[in-house]
C-alpha cells in the first residue's frame, strides 16, 4: 500500500528517476499480484457453497454467479417473502438470492412475479414459459428427496403431509402402497418423488411433520445421478431412437486382438 | 441561521439525497413503494426506468456474462448522467459509505489526528486504479464479478435495504480504517468504484472553479477537501478543478469565506478564457 513512500534512508547514491519508476512499477505489480491471490482465494471461498436453492427460472449456478447483479428486485417482487439476499455472515455467495424452504417455501405463483423483474436475465423467463405463457410447473429450483429412514410413513405410520402439501400432487409426489409384512394386515403408504415433475418448491419440506424434515429439497445437480449414454431404455420408444444413428466403434486392445479363447487359455503375457 | 445555511447548504443537500435515496429503496422493500426499487447495483424507477451500475456491468462483461437489454439501458442512463455531472458526484451525493467516511474524517479533524500524522500520506491515491484493474482481471480469471462479491458499498447499502447481517462489521472496519489508519483511506485510496467514476467524470461539465484574485490563502478548502490534490491551483491560478477525483461535494465552496470557489459549467468557462 505504500509504493510511493520516498526512500528517505537511502542517502548513499541517489536513485535515478528512471530506476525509481521501474522499481515502483515492480512493487506495484508485486503488491497487485499478492492482493489478487488473496482476493481470488476469498472469491473461491464465498462462491463455493453449492447447496443453495435459487429462485425459479435461475440459470445454471456457474452462469448465475456472474450474471446476477444482486439487486434484490426478485426479492421485492415475491409476495411471500420467500427470497432473501445472502448477507455477510450467511456463508453464501454474498448478495445473491436464495430461499430456505423449511422457513418459507416457494408458493409457485402462477404469474411468477419474481422472474420478469430480473434485469439481468439471471432468472430466465424462457425457462419457465410454455407456449408463450408463464408456467411455474416447469420450474426446476431443486428436487425433493425422501430420507426413508426418518420418514415415518416408511415406518408404517400414516402420514401424507408432504403429498397433500405438494402443488402438483399425484405427479411430483405419489403414494406407493406396500403390504406391511410385520403386522400382516396394514399397508405402508410411502411417498415417492418423481424428478420429472417436482419443481423443488419445498412446500413438502415445509409441511413435513418430523423434527428435521424427512423430505427436503436439494439443488437438482446435487440430488440427481446420471446414467451416462451407455444405457438405453428398450421399453421407451424415444430412448430407443438413440440407437438409430449409433455408429459402431470397435476398440481393440492388445488382449482383444486374439480370440477370446486364446486369451483365456494362455492368459496372455501375464505370467 | 443564514450563515449556517450558507456554510452547510451543500452538505445538508447531500445528506438529504443520500438518506432520501436510502429511504426510497428501503420503502420499496418494506412497504411496497414503487418509486425506486432495487439497490445501487441495479434498480427500477417507478417500475419502468432501469438504472444499473456501469462498473458492475463491466465486471459482468469481464466475467463472460451475457448482458441483457434491460441492464444495458440502465447502464447507458447512469453512464451518461455521471459523465455529464461529474462521476464522483456518485461518491459524495449517493454512496452511503460516504456518510461513514465523512464522519471518520470529521472525528479525525476534531481529535487532531491529522496533525499527528502530518500532511504526507503513507499511501498512494492511485491504489484505486490498481484495484480497479485487478477486479477486472480477477473477474476474467474467476468468471464471477470480483468486486461485487466483497464490495462494502453494496454490503452496506444492501444491508440497509434488505437486512444487515454482519454488514455492520464492514461499516465499522471502514470507519476505523479511515479514522486511525489512513485519512480518506477507503474512498480516497482504495475504492475501485471511486476510481471508475474518477475516470468516467474526467470530462464532465459541472466543475468547481477557483478565482485566484479572491483567494486569501486561508487553505480552509484544502483542509476539508477529501481529495486535496485536486486543489493544486488554490491561490496560484484561476482554474477550474479538472481532475476526475474531485467528488463535487462542494465542501470547499462552503468553507471558503472569500468567494474564491464556486460551481461553474465547463464550456462557459472555456469561452470566457478564450475571450479574455
Ligand atoms: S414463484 Fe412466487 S413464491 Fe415462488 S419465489 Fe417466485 S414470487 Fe416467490
Ligand atoms: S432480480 Fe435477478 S439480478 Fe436481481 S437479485 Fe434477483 S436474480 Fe439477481
Ligand atoms: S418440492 Fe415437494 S411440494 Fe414442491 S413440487 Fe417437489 S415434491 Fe411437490
Ligand atoms: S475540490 Fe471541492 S468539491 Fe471537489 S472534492 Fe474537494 S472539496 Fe469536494
Amino acid at each position: 500500500m505504500s509504493e510511493n513512500r520516498p526512500n528517505i534512508k537511502k542517502k548513499r547514491q541517489p536513485v535515478s528517476d528512471r530506476r525509481k519508476f521501474i522499481l515502483n512499477m515492480a512493487r506495484g505489480a508485486g503488491l497487485a499480484a499478492m492482493g489478487g491471490f488473496i482476493w481470488s482465494a476469498y472469491i473461491d471461498e464465498v462462491t463455493a457453497s453449492t447447496l443453495l436453492l435459487r429462485p425459479p427460472g435461475a440459470i445454471k449456478e456457474e452462469d448465475f454467479l456472474k450474471t446476477c447483479i444482486k439487486c434484490g428486485l426478485c426479492v421485492i417482487a415475491c409476495p411471500y417473502d420467500t427470497l432473501m439476499l445472502a448477507k455477510p455472515g450467511d456463508n453464501k455467495p454474498l448478495g445473491t438470492p436464495y430461499f430456505i424452504p423449511r422457513d418459507i417455501p416457494c408458493y409457485m405463483c402462477p404469474d411468477i412475479p419474481c422472474v420478469p423483474v430480473c434485469p439481468t436475465g439471471a432468472l430466465d423467463e424462457a425457462s419457465v414459459t410454455t407456449d408463450g405463457v408463464l408456467d411455474i410447473n416447469i420450474a426446476e429450483m431443486g428436487l425433493a428427496v425422501v430420507d426413508a429412514d426418518s420418514c415415518i410413513a416408511f415406518w408404517g405410520i400414516q402420514c401424507d403431509a408432504c403429498y397433500r402439501a405438494c402443488p402438483i400432487l399425484g405427479e411430483a409426489i405419489t403414494i406407493e402402497y406396500e403390504k406391511n409384512e410385520r403386522t400382516g394386515k396394514h399397508a405402508f403408504m410411502k411417498p415417492v418423488v418423481h424428478s420429472e415433475a417436482c419443481t423443488g418448491c419445498g412446500l413438502c419440506e415445509r409441511a413435513c411433520v418430523t423434527e428435521k424434515p424427512a423430505i427436503f429439497v436439494l439443488p437438482r445437480e446435487t440430488a440427481m445421478g446420471r446414467a451416462g449414454d451407455y444405457y438405453i431404455k428398450g421399453w421407451d420408444k424415444d430412448d430407443e431412437k438413440r440407437l438409430e444413428d449409433a455408429s459402431e466403434i470397435k476398440t481393440t486392445t492388445e488382449i482383444s486382438n486374439q480370440s477370446a479363447m486364446d486369451s483365456l487359455n494362455d492368459a496372455g503375457d501375464l505370467y | 441561521m443564514a450563515t449556517l445555511w450558507n456554510n452547510y447548504r451543500y452538505l445538508i443537500l447531500r445528506r438529504a439525497t443520500q438518506v432520501g435515496l436510502l429511504v426510497l429503496y428501503f420503502g420499496a422493500n418494506a412497504w411496497g413503494w414503487t418509486i425506486l426499487m432495487g439497490n445501487l447495483s441495479s434498480s427500477k424507477v417507478l417500475g419502468v426506468i432501469p438504472l444499473s451500475d456501469p462498473y458492475a456491468a463491466l465486471q459482468m462483461l469481464a466475467a463472460g456474462a451475457v448482458l441483457a437489454a434491460d441492464l444495458l439501458i440502465g447502464v447507458a442512463i447512469l453512464t451518461l448522467f455521471y459523465f455529464l455531472i461529474g462521476g464522483r458526484a456518485f461518491c459524495s451525493w449517493v454512496c452511503p459509505v460516504n456518510i461513514i467516511t465523512d464522519s471518520a474524517n470529521f472525528l479525525r479533524r476534531r481529535l487532531d489526528f491529522d496533525r499527528v500524522q502530518g500532511i504526507k500520506q503513507p499511501a498512494s491515491r492511485n491504489i484505486r486504479y490498481w484495484v480497479l484493474a485487478l477486479s477486472l482481471i480477477i473477474s476474467v480469471v474467476m468468471g464471477v464479478t470480483a468486486f461485487e462479491f466483497l464490495s462494502p458499498i453494496s454490503m452496506v447499502h444492501r444491508g440497509i435495504v434488505f437486512g444487515l447481517g454482519f454488514g455492520w462489521a464492514a461499516m465499522l472496519i471502514i470507519f476505523l480504517f479511515d479514522l486511525f489508519v489512513l485519512k480518506n483511506g477507503w474512498c480516497g485510496h482504495i475504492c475501485p468504484l471511486g476510481g471508475f467514476y474518477s475516470i468516467l467524470g474526467k470530462f464532465s461539465l459541472i466543475r468547481v472553479h477557483h478565482t485566484q484574485e479572491n483567494c486569501t490563502l486561508c487553505m480552509k478548502c484544502k483542509v476539508v477537501c477529501p481529495e486535496r490534490q485536486v486543489l493544486h491551483m488554490i491561490g496560484k491560478e484561476s482554474l477550474p478543478v479538472l481532475m476526475g477525483e474531485c467528488t463535487n461535494c462542494a465542501r470547499c465552496i462552503e468553507v471558503c469565506d472569500d468567494d474564491a470557489l464556486g460551481f461553474s459549467i465547463r464550456n462557459t468557462l472555456k469561452n470566457k478564457k478564450t475571450g479574455e
